[in-house]
């Protein structure tokens, strides 16, 4: 191949980030254009306030797209929120999005839910889009062939004003997972593997591409589980190239083009995924068969084995930094070296968040726990990453089956994944979650956190320990 | 934001890696709307004991560390969420100055928003500088950002690399948005060509 042809080929990160750039000049940083800004309680109202201090405008009000998710009770909803800082919270988001006339979906509308769970819901996002929101699991996003990235508030600020963010060009990294899955195993457990593979600094620096006939195989929903986990990875973004499931899952909702826009979007959509022989700054290869149900035993997501694994000796890591973290770790997890995972017993079990919140993990964890009982102790909570979730996960009867193995069935928020809203462990009590991160007391003071899929949670809430579900 | 200065201050010593967010600042104090106050949230769970005393065992609470403007941390510290009170809180108790082996990109860039700079060594820089710390509790280093260098009475200085574009805001204490928008034409140009290109984001 010649030189410039060689040059020519690009990776799909290159193409998106080619086609936003608005100002390059030495000296600056890239200025690089937002497509769609997404929006929670958490992390803005701080960036109005800079808004409202410095008198600057919401400069494209339609490019956004807000939602309450991380503060809200998962029950009782109709009764005022007891947490008096929470409460103003929220009501500053909605004084927020009312003066600068912003979109939002608040706690009691039909659209609710998490963010990265409704905004797909709504086709808000497209391929080849850039999108950005104050939260790290933006990522998400990436499952549509869209550049998609977390924001400090400052940088929130920075969008509304400007509709531009000043960038450093990421490296890309290319992550090729071919193979089949064994049953039970899914996107969540590629995902666990990936961090414990290169560790959660491993994407620092890169943007990743998942490829592979594993990847091409995941719905939608199991796409936006693998991107949302990038971010535990260190990645700036994950990011999928788009084929026939992301155009089917796109037609007809609310935001996705329409009419005569349909088949324009479509073309430009198709000449997004990587150019054949286009080179990646760095490569990595899993087989997507030797990727068993993943378990995190300690206070990283890098920290993670085989449900058929054990508890490792912190005299197994030949890295100094890695043994003292083991060390860390499984002082604070309650846990002895060598112990089986599967015989790890459980307090507490969530199915919900960002991660895995979507109809397909209440699908596959309601197979897991029909006809089953919650394990004597053992409280579970499912909580649905959105009302639409919700609602046709009862129309399938779902609900029903985990009220009747013992399951509390909640209203739609982040809840457990990072106990903004009340819902907690206390300390020493130890979850199967399928969540996105186990750090010291991200789900309540003292509570030990496991990472899995919804089908290891489930199985997990029935044992009252962790089950190998390849074998039920 | 404050203009950066070259300053002589105690350097404090966090011998941790992937020191995440939610350390730094744990979820309960998410939940207010203002920039400021996050300081005495620092580090909330590992600082303080169940009864709110101090917790001695915490390497920050120790008297020799008090006022300490420099952190110096190990790999991959700011991992995790992207919450920036974590660098609001880091500001607000005193650091100015992070020296680490690496950090998560998106602690990174919000800590140079908040005038904090972070300066990355290789490993065996960090080890030395952890050395010297250990052994000299309270010892003071002095960051030059101007000239990109720091020195320690125990002979452990070196220069650090730098963005010329964070290096200069910092300096100068410019607002990013201020910048940004001196090019507000083009924006404009692009946003122009943008509706041509893709009619169906703006239908």
């Amino acid at each position: 191949m010649h030189a410039l042809e060689y040059a020519m080929k690009k990776t799909m990160y290159e193409k998106i980030w080619d086609s936003h750039l608005v100002v390059d000049v030495a000296g600056q940083a890239p200025l690089l254009y937002v497509d769609r800004h997404l929006m929670h309680e958490v992390t803005s109202p701080q960036a109005f306030e800079g808004l409202r201090l410095s008198s600057r405008k919401v400069r494209n009000p339609h490019s956004i797209l807000a939602t309450m998710d991380h503060c809200v009770p998962t029950k009782n909803r109709d009764l005022p929120i007891a947490d008096p800082i929470a409460k103003k919270q929220i009501e500053t988001m909605a004084d927020n999005c009312r003066e600068n006339g912003l979109n939002l979906y608040d706690m009691k509308n039909p659209n609710n839910g998490v963010i990265h769970v409704v905004v797909p819901e709504h086709g808000f996002v497209h391929p080849g889009m850039v999108v950005v929101c104050g939260d790290s699991h933006t990522a998400t996003h990436g499952a549509f062939g869209a550049l998609a990235f977390g924001i400090g508030t400052s940088e929130v600020e920075h969008v509304m004003a400007t509709q531009t963010l000043p960038q450093k060009k990421s490296k890309t990294m290319q992550i090729i997972v071919n193979g089949e899955l064994s049953k039970y195993a899914s996107a969540k457990d590629i995902a666990l593997a990936i961090t414990g593979k290169i560790g959660t600094a491993g994407g620092t620096g890169y943007v990743i591409e998942y490829t592979g006939s594993a990847i091409r195989e995941l719905s939608m929903e199991g796409r936006m589980t693998l991107c949302n986990m990038a971010i535990e990875a260190g990645a700036r973004a994950g990011l999928i190239a788009p084929d026939e499931k992301t155009y089917d899952y796109l037609k007809g909702r609310e935001f996705a083009p329409s009419g005569q826009y349909w088949e324009q979007a479509l073309a430009y959509w198709k000449s997004l995924p990587s150019d054949d022989g286009a080179v990646f700054d760095a490569t990595v290869t899993l087989d997507a068969a030797d990727i068993a149900p993943q378990v995190s035993w300690g206070t990283s997501p890098e920290q993670v084995t085989g449900v058929d694994g054990v508890v490792p000796a912190p005299e197994s890591f030949s890295d100094e930094i890695k043994r003292q973290a083991c060390e860390n770790a499984l002082a604070y997890m309650g846990l002895t070296p060598n112990t089986k995972i599967t015989d790890i017993a459980i307090d507490y079990v969530f199915i919900g968040s960002c991660t895995n919140g979507r109809i397909e993990d209440f699908r596959i964890a309601a197979e897991v726990a029909k006809g089953t009982k919650v394990a004597p102790g053992v409280t579970a909570i499912a909580v649905p990453g959105s009302y639409h979730v919700k609602q046709q996960a009862e129309q399938e009867g779902l609900d029903k089956i985990f009220t009747d193995a013992g399951w509390e069935w909640r209203e739609p928020g982040c809840s457990m994944c990072l106990a903004m809203n009340g819902d907690e462990l206390t300390k020493g009590q130890r979850s199967a979650s399928t969540s996105n991160r186990n750090f010291e007391g991200r789900q309540g003071k003292g509570g030990r956190t496991h990472l899995v899929s919804p089908a290891m949670a489930a199985a997990a809430a029935a044992a009252g320990h962790f089950v190998d579900i390849r074998t039920l | 934001m404050e203009p950066y200065k070259k300053h002589e201050s105690i350097a404090a010593l966090m011998n941790r890696s992937n020191v995440d967010t939610d350390q730094i600042i744990p979820k309960q104090f998410l939940k207010k709307v203002e920039r400021s106050g996050f300081g005495q949230h620092l580090f909330h769970d590992w600082r303080f004991n169940d009864d709110g005393s101090d917790n001695a065992e915490f390497e920050l609470n120790k008297p020799a560390f008090k006022g300490a403007k420099i952190l110096v941390a190990g790999d991959n510290f700011g991992c995790g969420s992207s919450r920036e009170h974590a660098p609001w809180a880091i500001a607000d108790y005193g650091f100015n100055t992070i020296i680490s082996t690496s950090y998560a990109d998106i602690f990174y860039n919000n800590c140079f928003k908040n005038g904090i700079l972070a300066i990355k060594v290789d490993k065996v820089q960090l080890d030395k500088l952890m050395a010297e710390i250990a052994a000299n509790e309270g010892v003071r280093f002095v960051v030059d950002l101007e000239n990109q260098q720091v020195t320690t009475p125990g002979g452990n200085g070196f220069s650090f690399e730098i963005d010329p574009f964070r290096k200069g805001n910092l300096l100068s204490g410019l607002d990013d948005i201020g910048l940004t928008l001196k090019h507000v034409d083009k924006i404009t140009e692009y946003e122009q060509q943008h509706k041509q290109n893709f009619p169906w984001l703006w239908a």
